[in-house]
C-alpha cells in the first residue's frame, strides 16, 4: 500500500515559518526527513521531546509542535538524559551540529554513547560552526579553510561513526542530504531503536564553509557531497585505493541484544522495593 | 527509624549532608543528577540509597555541567529536582543555574562550601562562595540562597529551599559548609505537620490557550509538565510570552525585571533571620552557617562579662536582608562580620547600613572556623573604640 | 548554661573513630536527653592517614562545632598524638597506647592502655580498637552512662557486629577498672 502523504505542517509551528536558515541550507532537509520518519512511526506529537544545543542546527526544535528545548552549548544530551530518566515511556530526539555535538559537547556524547539510554542524536555535520562565523570544528577536513583556519585546517577530524561506536552507541549510521529517503530510513530506524541511535548526516553550510572553499552554493556544496559518499553496500566490492577519499554512509552499527539504561534503572527500583517490601 | 519507645526515641544523630538528602525526599524531591566532589558526595550517596525505595531517579553524570542538565530536563517533566556540589563544582554548576534563571526552572542546588579558589582546600570548611551565589552566572537573574546554620535548620531550609523554587520558578541555592557537612549533630526529624510542602503552579488553560511566560496570573507564570499536551517550547534566549527568542529590547527589558522583581517584591516574606540579644546592645554581630555558632558562643562570653553585644544570623544571604541590616544600623555603634572568607557578606553589610560606622570583620581562609574567642576579642576592641 | 564537654579520638584511618564519636553523641543526646555532635576530620586518605573525631556534650544545644577546651583526649598512633594534641584543658584526661604512642607530653595526667594489643587478644577484630576505647573512657569519665552508651552502641554499631563491639566497650570499662584501683 501506497504509503499517504505526509502532513508535514502538522508537525510544524508553522506560525514561526520562515525559518531562519540560509536559502538551501542542508539543516532543512534534515528537519524534514526526522518529521518523516516520526509521521512514519505514529507517533503522537505530545509524546515526543526535541532537545537541541546552541548553533544553526540546534534552532530546529523551535519549529517542530512538540515538547521542545532549546538548551546550552553542547550540553542537550544532558538535559535529554535528565528528561528521559524523569518520562522512560517518551521518545527523546536531539538533534545537535558537529560543532556542539563534538567539541563542546564530546563529554557527554561519549557518556550517553556508554549508558546506551534510549534517545536518538541526530547530528547535522556540515565541518563548520555556522552561526559564530565559520569556524572550523572537530569535523573539519585538513586543509580546509575556516574563518579561524585561514591558512588551511592542521586539526585532525573525528570520523563521528567510530567514535559513536566506540563510545557503545548501539544504533549507527551515516546518511547525507543528497538522499534524503536514505536518511528518513536511519531516523526511523534510529527511533525505533531501543537504545542510544547516533545517526551522522553529511550536510552542507554553502555561506560558511563553501564560500571559503570554492563551493559558494548549495548545488555545488551537495555535489561535492554526493562525489565523496559511498554506501556501504558499494564500499564492500571496493579497494582500498578506490575508497581513498571517500566517506561511506550506511546503517553501520546496530546491537539490539545490549541492555538499555532506563530499563536497567526500572529493574533498580524494582529490586530495591521488593526488598524494602520485605523488610516492612 | 527506632521504634523504641526510651527516652527521646526521635532522635537522630545524621551527618549534615546526610540531614539534606532526607529533607529532599521529605519535600518531594524525586530526582537527583549528581557527580562527585568533596565534601558533599554524602548527599549523592544518600540520594542514590533512597530514592529508588520511593520511586525516584539518581543518576551520576560524566560532569557537574551534565548533572544540573539533567536536574532542569527532569524538572521540566514535573520531577522535584536536586543536586549538589562544593567549591570547584559550583564554578561549573553556573552555567546551567543561569539557564534555570531565565527558563524559570525549579530546582535546588546544594553548595558544601570548601577552601578556593580552584581545588583550593578540598576536605576544609570556608564560606568564600557567598559572592559566587549571587553573581557567579553571568547577566542579571534573581538570586536566591538560603544558608542554614544548625541540622534542625538544614533540614527545613531544605525543604524550604524546594518550595520557593517551585513557587517562584526559579532555582534555589543552599549554601552550607564542610563543618556542617561532615559533623553529626542530633536532632529530631521535623514533623510534617510542622512544614508546608508547595507544588508549582500548573496552567488553567487549554494547552491551545497556553503561553510557558504568561504574566497575567502574576509574576511568575503558571507551568505545564512536558508531555501533557502542552507542547511549549523552552530556551535560554530571551524570549517572549510564548517562550520563542525575542531581541526586540522592551520585550527583553521587561521580562529581565519581572524575573529579578518576582522574588524582590516579597524580599520581608524571603528573608529569613534570627535575632539574639540586640535589643540593648551597642555592637552587632553579623554572622551566617556555621560561623553563627561560634558567634553565638562569642555573644554569649561578652554577655557574661557585661558587654552589651547582640548577634544577628542571617539565614536567607540572598535577597539580602537589607533593610532590618539598615534599621540595625541605626540602633547600634558597631559591627563584627566574622566569616570563612577574606571579607564578603561585609561588603552587604556596609552597603545596607550606608553610614559611616566601625564594621569590622573577622575573617580566617585557612581551612579552620572563626574561632569564638578572637570574635570576642574583636568585640571587645571595637566596643573600645566605640 | 553552657556545660561543655569536650571529647577527642585520635587514630589513623580505618580504626574506627566514626563509629566511636557516633555512639557517644548518640549516647548523650538520645538517651540522656542532653545535647551533642560530632565533628570529624575529613582527610583525603581515609585509610592509613591520621585522623581525629571530636565529640561534644553540653546541656543546652552545642554552639560552636569545634574544640575549645579539650577534656578528653585519646590517641592510638603517634602521628595523630602530634598532629591532635591542642586545644586541651591542663586538666584533660590523656588515653594513650604506649606501643604506638612512645613520646608523649608529661603535662596532661596520661593513662597507658595498649589497647591495640588488648584488642587483639581479647575482641579479635582490630576495627573494634575505638569501641574498646570508648569503653575506658566512659569508665574513666563517666561523662554518660553505660547505660545510655550500650543503647546507643546497640543502635549504631553495623548489623551482626552489635555483641563484639559491645564486648570491646566492656573490655574498655575492665582495662580502665584496673587503671583506677593502681591509684587507689
Amino acid at each position: 500500500m501506497p504509503k499517504a502523504a505526509v502532513d508535514y505542517l502538522y508537525y510544524l509551528r508553522a506560525e514561526k515559518l520562515p525559518h531562519m536558515w540560509c536559502p538551501g541550507c542542508g539543516i532543512g532537509i534534515v528537519v524534514k526527513s526526522m518529521i518523516g520518519a516520526i509521521d512514519s512511526l505514529g507517533w503522537d506529537k505530545n509524546d515526543i521531546a526535541v532537545i537541541s544545543g546552541i548553533g544553526c542546527t540546534s534552532r530546529a526544535p523551535g519549529y517542530m509542535d512538540m515538547n521542545t528545548l532549546h538548551t546550552t552549548h553542547g550540553r542537550a544530551l544532558s538535559f535529554a538524559t535528565g528528561v528521559k530518566m524523569a518520562a522512560p515511556d517518551k521518545h527523546i530526539i536531539v538533534i545537535s551540529g558537529d560543532g556542539d555535538a563534538t567539541a563542546i559537547g564530546g563529554n557527554h556524547f561519549i557518556h550517553a554513547c556508554r549508558r546506551n539510554i534510549d534517545i536518538t542524536l541526530i547530528i547535522n555535520n556540515n565541518n563548520i560552526y555556522g552561526m559564530t562565523g565559520g569556524q572550523f570544528s572537530p569535523t573539519t577536513p585538513y586543509g580546509a579553510r575556516a574563518a579561524t583556519t585561514p591558512h588551511g585546517n592542521i586539526d585532525p577530524a573525528f570520523d563521528l561513526v567510530e567514535l559513536a561506536k566506540g563510545a557503545g552507541a548501539t544504533y549507527v549510521a551515516r546518511g547525507a542530504v543528497d538522499n534524503a529517503r536514505m536518511m528518513e530510513k536511519y531516523f526511523k530506524d534510529g527511533m525505533e531503536h531501543h537504545g542510544f541511535s547516533v545517526i551522522e548526516i553529511l550536510s552542507n553550510c554553502h555561506t560558511q564553509y563553501g564560500r571559503r572553499n570554492k563551493m559558494a552554493d548549495a548545488i555545488t556544496m551537495i555535489d561535492w557531497i554526493s562525489d565523496q559518499v559511498v554506501s556501504n553496500k558499494k564500499a564492500a566490492k571496493m579497494s582500498p585505493e578506490e575508497l581513498e577519499g571517500k566517506i561511506i554512509t550506511g546503517e553501520m552499527y546496530h546491537n539490539t541484544e545490549l541492555a538499555e539504561y532506563t530499563d536497567e534503572y526500572a529493574k533498580l527500583i524494582e529490586r530495591v522495593q521488593a526488598k524494602a517490601a520485605l523488610k516492612a | 527509624m527506632s521504634s523504641a519507645s526510651s527516652e527521646k526515641s526521635d532522635i537522630v544523630f545524621w551527618q549534615g549532608n546526610e540531614v539534606v538528602a532526607r529533607a529532599a525526599i521529605a519535600a518531594g524531591c524525586r530526582f537527583y543528577g549528581g557527580y562527585p566532589i568533596t565534601p558533599s558526595s554524602e548527599i549523592a550517596a544518600v540520594m542514590a540509597e533512597l530514592l529508588p525505595e520511593v520511586g525516584g531517579t539518581f543518576i551520576q553524570m560524566e560532569d557537574e555541567i551534565a548533572a544540573m542538565g539533567t536536574v532542569i530536563g527532569a524538572s521540566l517533566v514535573g520531577k522535584k529536582s536536586l543536586t549538589a556540589t562544593s567549591g570547584p563544582g559550583f564554578s561549573l554548576k553556573l552555567e546551567h543555574l543561569g539557564y534555570a534563571c531565565i527558563a524559570e526552572v525549579p530546582c535546588v542546588i546544594v553548595n558544601v562550601m570548601r577552601g578556593g579558589p580552584s581545588t583550593g582546600l578540598p576536605t576544609a570548611p570556608a564560606q568564600a562562595d557567598v559572592m559566587q551565589a549571587k553573581w557567579g552566572t553571568h547577566g542579571d537573574h534573581p538570586t536566591i540562597a538560603l544558608a542554614p546554620a544548625f541540622h534542625r535548620e538544614i533540614y527545613l531550609d531544605t525543604i524550604k529551599a524546594f518550595n520557593i523554587s517551585e513557587k517562584y520558578r526559579v532555582p534555589v541555592i543552599i549554601l552550607i559548609d564542610e563543618v556542617l557537612g561532615h559533623m553529626s549533630e542530633g536532632m529530631i526529624i521535623p514533623d510534617p505537620s510542622e512544614y508546608e510542602i508547595i507544588d508549582r503552579v500548573k496552567p488553567s488553560v487549554p494547552p491551545e490557550e497556553y503561553n510557558p511566560y504568561d504574566t497575567q496570573y502574576g509574576d511568575v507564570p503558571p507551568m505545564a509538565n512536558y508531555f501533557e499536551g502542552y507542547r511549549f517550547h523552552v530556551t535560554g534566549l530571551n524570549h517572549g510570552a510564548n517562550g520563542f527568542p525575542t531581541t526586540v529590547p522592551d520585550i527583553c527589558h521587561n521580562d529581565e525585571v519581572r524575573m529579578i522583581q518576582k522574588v524582590m517584591k516579597d524580599v520581608d516574606t524571603l528573608t529569613e533571620y534570627d535575632e539574639y540579644m540586640l535589643e540593648d546592645a551597642e555592637v552587632a554581630v553579623f554572622a551566617f552557617g556555621s560561623t553563627a555558632r561560634g558567634a553565638k558562643m562569642a555573644v554569649e562570653k561578652a554577655r557574661q562579662e557585661g558587654l552589651k553585644v547582640g548577634l544577628f544570623r542571617a539565614i536567607t544571604l540572598w535577597p539580602f536582608p537589607e533593610k532590618v541590616i539598615h534599621e540595625l544600623g541605626q540602633r547600634v555603634k558597631a559591627f563584627v562580620v566574622p566569616e570563612m572568607n577574606l571579607g564578603q557578606m561585609i561588603l552587604e553589610v556596609e552597603r545596607s547600613v550606608h553610614k559611616e560606622m566601625p564594621i569590622v570583620g573577622v575573617n580566617k581562609v585557612g581551612g579552620v572556623p572563626v574561632p569564638p574567642y578572637e570574635i570576642l576579642e574583636k568585640i571587645k576592641e571595637v566596643l573600645q573604640h566605640a | 548554661m553552657s556545660n561543655r564537654y569536650e571529647a577527642r579520638f585520635s587514630a589513623v584511618g580505618g580504626q574506627g573513630v566514626l563509629l566511636a564519636g557516633d555512639i557517644l553523641g548518640l549516647a548523650a543526646q538520645k538517651f540522656e536527653g542532653r545535647y551533642s555532635l560530632q565533628s570529624p576530620t575529613y582527610t583525603a586518605q581515609v585509610r592509613g592517614g591520621p585522623t581525629k573525631i571530636d565529640v561534644i556534650i553540653d546541656d543546652e544545644p552545642v554552639m560552636y562545632p569545634k574544640t575549645t577546651a579539650i577534656n578528653f583526649f585519646l590517641s592510638l598512633a603517634q602521628g595523630s598524638y602530634d598532629a591532635f594534641l591542642y586545644d586541651l584543658r591542663d586538666d584533660a584526661i590523656v588515653v594513650i597506647d604506649p606501643v604506638l604512642v612512645t613520646k608523649w607530653d608529661e603535662k596532661y595526667k596520661t593513662y597507658q592502655v595498649p589497647v591495640i594489643e588488648i584488642t587483639k587478644t581479647k575482641v579479635g577484630k582490630m576495627i573494634m580498637s575505638s569501641v574498646l576505647s570508648l569503653g575506658i573512657m566512659i569508665e574513666l569519665t563517666q561523662v554518660v552512662s553505660k547505660e545510655a552508651i550500650e543503647k546507643a552502641l546497640l543502635q549504631k554499631a553495623p548489623k551482626g557486629t552489635e555483641e563484639l563491639n559491645l564486648k570491646a566497650l566492656r573490655t574498655g570499662y575492665e582495662e580502665a577498672q584496673k587503671l583506677l584501683a593502681q591509684e587507689t
